[in-house]
């Protein structure tokens, strides 16, 4: 089971790199839907089969169509521009993966002391009942977060029509 | 907390460290305001990340999956509403690049 899940996360870690690293602007959106639907498959194998399906209809689904038509509305770079830029950008910034894998092997040295184990607080219920039946301020704050979310969508497309 | 599960808890915790790691360098490495909202959501992902595996080895995954829905939901309304704000930015400035909205 272990040797799977490390080729899980070496690929997830992999198609985030791709994302961060990739020259153009769809290229990163499409990098960071295959990273959602990748960390979809971790939660499959870690018993979180609700909490993937969110994630992947969510993350890997509504957000990449967010940032495509973000992308679209905006004016993006032209190809040279942007091959200046990338050259440009890893040029001045060559040490920080450098940084990045020595905090990686010095994180690997520490001991791990701390007790996770959460405080009892409950018997283990299902999680629709945790959610609608012990969770009912999470539910109230989600709901005016969706409303701010509604009122950022229509700005965005009351943005396109303006341009139009 | 038997070994394995350390084991498993262990690796977990680096592969979300280097998600977390490689979030930061996106934001920092860019001028570009579409790829720092990119980078904010890499890092996203390694909190969510985390979050799953300490359900996993605690054994109480429904209270860690209505938290990690939550975060869903709150990550979702971030982009729409970030996006939001790059448009107009975009709007006022005519570009995404963050130098040019020094002194505006």
């Amino acid at each position: 089971m272990q040797r799977l899940d490390l080729f899980i996360l070496i690929i997830l870690v992999l198609a985030a790199l791709w994302t961060a690293m990739s020259r153009g602007l769809i290229r990163s959106a499409i990098g960071l839907a295959l990273t959602s639907a990748i960390l979809t498959i971790i939660m499959f194998r870690l018993n979180s089969p609700l909490a993937a399906v969110f994630e992947l209809s969510v993350c890997s689904g509504l957000i990449s169509v967010l940032f495509v038509s973000t992308i679209s509305l905006t004016q993006p770079l032209t190809k040279e521009e942007a091959r200046q830029h990338m050259w440009a950008r890893l040029s001045r910034f060559w040490y920080l993966p450098i940084i990045l894998v020595g905090v990686g092997i010095f994180l690997s040295l520490f001991k791990l002391r701390q007790d996770l184990s959460m405080p009892v607080l409950q018997a283990q219920k299902d999680v629709r009942v945790l959610l609608w039946g012990t969770r009912q301020m999470d539910l109230l704050g989600q709901l005016l977060i969706l409303l701010a979310g509604v009122f950022a969508v229509i700005i965005l497309f009351k943005e396109k029509k303006n341009n139009e | 907390m038997s070994r394995e599960v350390l084991n498993l808890l262990w690796m977990f915790g680096i592969f979300a460290s280097l998600l977390f790691i490689i979030g930061i360098y996106c934001i920092l490495a860019t001028y570009n305001l579409i790829r720092a909202l990119i980078g904010i959501e890499i890092m996203i992902k390694a909190v969510t990340l985390l979050l799953i595996v300490a359900g996993y080895v605690t054994g109480r995954t429904a209270l860690i999956q209505a938290l990690v829905i939550t975060t869903i939901v709150i990550e979702a309304v971030l982009v729409a509403v970030t996006a939001g704000v790059i448009l107009g930015i975009h709007r006022h400035t005519g570009s995404l690049d963050t130098r040019k909205m020094r002194d505006e």
